[in-house]
């Protein structure tokens, strides 16, 4: 059963009583918040997303809900609680569903050791995957957003997740984080994006999250093969220029967007040599997404 | 009180009864074991035992990610080791590693799939200034900078204020005792340092001896007010208790003279009784006998069994009962009466409450 099989108001129950088990990519993640806007956010861009209403088995429990005490009221606040466990501050109200989706950041980041997991996009055409890794800032979710508009299958906005046993990507289509300026700039290129409330002074700025259409959501299992790893660098009035880079000079830049190569040790340094045995690395700067998506179509049409 | 119903209490105890887990119960027993602080040693105890492959999947991508973690967390520790060896070789005085690192230091089974937060050490009173001066040289520096808190940590309790690598992040307690100059209980010191085990490789590490290791251990836990990592410090004890009476007869005399002898005789028969009630360690029979004489009067002791075998619990929902906090609370409240006396504690618990939040940053 699918979350848009659900009524609304019951889902709203679920949410705020017991919790709802959803299927987010290779996690089951309970998600339990007596904040209207975690469920109402959830129903609308999780829509497609598989719920598993008599789940043995979750990955992660996760919560946010209101702190003990005056701030309950007095200009509200909001906590991520893993558990029981509380990782972070609290943060205002009106970032509670935000809240939830970084706190579930955090879980895999944490949690997930069985992947190399790599702070990227990944985006898939005709069965070759490309990685997009990218400081904040780089221009990595506007990027990821404009290619999944464009017909690429969205893996992920946020991880890449490597499976170091069969070597392949395992998806997580959960909805794009943009932020900013990007947020119009997507806005504009399709009428029929479906995009979440604007959050306001969150720590990453303005952030509206965007609803993955239901194929990829649909294709969740379906795991793909690493091609390309792309460095994008947003640079306003700049020339696309996709510039070839060594293994070597590629290994050490991914490494740095690694959120669990230390912690892999041997383990890490093998996956990330598999993975860069199978992937060839390009720098690329854009300023104009139209420019960009011909160049990434045309390297799909190569390989 | 019943403690069986909790899944990871059962493991502890025997490890075997997974076999008969349904899918829901590992979903349980992995958040319970994972909020203890424990997962890393289930997957070890799981291992010994050769259970991993009775684990259905999705639990066991758990289990080998926190396999993972704990083996980076030893080799961090142990670099650790070796840097403070280095570092501390011209003070030249014996630099004793407390808890987790000495377990890992001797090489003991329980190291095996601990998870380290911080490091710590003891040295001589007379010399810690010197040792301060020495890590400080080398990057530890503290990160305490306010006036208070100085004085508290060096005026009043058993370790400089913490200390942080500016490099790596490593934090470190200096102590020069194992409890608060101004705690009830005391220890002899003097004597702690007379019993210590050099670490191979090293030029002026060392450990405990075996007895006062458990000693250590046991004073920690039952004079401490933060029990939410209590279980595994009390699978600690168990896992010392067990490896070491099974390859010396004497042990037990050895371990009980020895707590008398330090003036450590009370935490003693705390860790033994809730060895015994909680994880079932086998006890020999005479020990009742040896430490009867320091057995709290009948009425306290019920109150503190209500007290710690509750807070004892994994610090999980699924374990609390609806006294559980009100318990933590009291036993936090006891840590710090143990710890100082109340013309010292009213003023350092008002001043806390007040400013703890304006001062962390």
């Amino acid at each position: 059963m699918r979350v848009k099989d659900i009524e609304y108001e019951q889902f709203k129950k679920y949410v705020s009583c017991e919790g709802v088990c959803l299927k987010i990519g290779p996690f089951v993640v309970n998600v339990r918040s007596s904040f209207p806007l975690v469920a109402e956010n959830i129903y609308q861009l999780y829509a497609d997303f598989i719920i598993e209403l008599n789940s043995e088995f979750a990955d992660f429990y996760v919560c946010v809900k209101p702190p003990a005490g005056l701030r309950r009221w007095f200009r509200p606040q909001c906590l991520f609680s893993f558990d029981g466990f509380i990782p972070f501050k609290p943060l205002p109200a009106n970032h509670a569903f935000v809240f939830f989706e970084w706190g579930l950041n955090w879980c895999i980041a944490q949690f997930a050791h069985q992947f190399l997991i790599i702070h990227s996009a990944v985006l898939e055409k005709n069965g070759k995957a490309v990685i997009l890794p990218g400081m904040p800032g780089a221009g990595k979710s506007t990027l990821c957003a404009a290619l999944a508009l464009d017909g690429w299958r969205l893996l992920s906005d946020e991880f890449a997740l490597f499976n170091p046993e069969d070597k392949s990507l395992t998806p997580i289509p959960r909805p794009v984080s943009l932020k900013n300026e990007s947020v119009n700039i997507i806005k504009q290129r399709q009428d029929n994006i479906i995009f979440g409330p604007l959050v306001e002074n969150t720590h990453k700025g303005t952030i509206a999250l965007m609803k993955p259409v239901t194929s990829y959501v649909d294709a969740s299992a379906e795991v793909a093969c690493p091609a390309w790893i792309i460095f994008p660098e947003y640079q306003p009035d700049a020339e696309s220029s996709l510039l070839p880079l060594s293994k070597g000079e590629g290994f050490m830049e991914v490494k740095k967007n690694c959120f669990n190569y230390d912690v892999l040790g041997e383990r890490g340094f093998r996956s990330l040599g598999e993975l860069l045995n199978l992937a060839e690395c390009y720098n690329f700067s854009y300023s104009n997404l139209d420019e960009a998506l011909n160049i990434f179509n045309q390297l799909a049409l190569e390989k | 009180m019943q403690t069986s119903h909790c899944l990871l209490i059962r493991a502890l105890r025997d490890i075997s009864v997974i076999t008969a887990f349904s899918l829901s119960d590992w979903d349980l027993f992995i958040r319970q074991a994972r909020q203890a602080n424990l997962l890393s040693k289930i997957y070890y105890l799981l291992d010994t035992a050769k259970l991993l492959s009775q684990v259905p999947e999705k639990p066991l991508h758990h289990l080998q990610s926190i396999y993972y973690i704990s083996q980076r967390h030893s080799a961090s520790a142990r670099w650790e080791i070796t840097e403070i060896n280095k570092v501390l070789a011209p003070v030249n005085v014996p630099v004793i590693l407390l808890k987790g690192t000495a377990y890992l230091a001797q090489n003991l089974d329980i190291a095996k799939g601990r998870l380290f937060n911080d490091l710590d050490i003891l040295v001589p009173k007379q010399k810690i200034e010197k040792v301060e001066k020495e890590l400080w040289k080398n990057g530890w520096l503290s990160f305490h900078h306010n006036e208070y808190d100085q004085r508290y940590y060096r005026q009043w309790m058993h370790e400089l204020p913490p200390l942080k690598h500016e490099n790596r992040g490593t934090v470190l307690d200096v102590h020069h005792t194992i409890l608060p100059e101004t705690s009830k209980l005391t220890v002899n010191t003097e004597k702690l340092f007379q019993d210590i085990i050099p670490v191979a490789g090293s030029d002026n590490i060392y450990t405990f001896s075996q007895p006062d290791l458990i000693l250590h251990s046991a004073t920690h836990l039952f004079s401490d007010g933060e029990l939410e990592h209590g279980l595994r410090d009390l699978s600690d004890l168990d896992g010392l208790i067990r490896d070491f009476s099974a390859h010396n007869n004497d042990f037990w005399q050895i371990l009980i003279e020895r707590a008398f002898e330090l003036g450590l005789e009370r935490p003693l028969f705390y860790a033994v009784r809730y060895c015994r009630l909680i994880l079932e360690t086998p006890v020999a029979d005479k020990v009742s006998g040896l430490l009867a004489p320091c057995k709290p009067n009948g009425f306290l002791l019920s109150v503190l069994d209500r007290l710690f075998i509750r807070a004892l619990m994994p610090p999980h929902k699924s374990c609390d009962d609806r006294l559980t906090s009100v318990a933590r609370f009291a036993l936090y409240i006891r840590s710090h009466y143990l710890r100082m006396p109340l013309y010292l504690l009213i003023p350092h618990l008002l001043r806390k409450f007040f400013f703890s939040d304006k001062e962390r940053v």
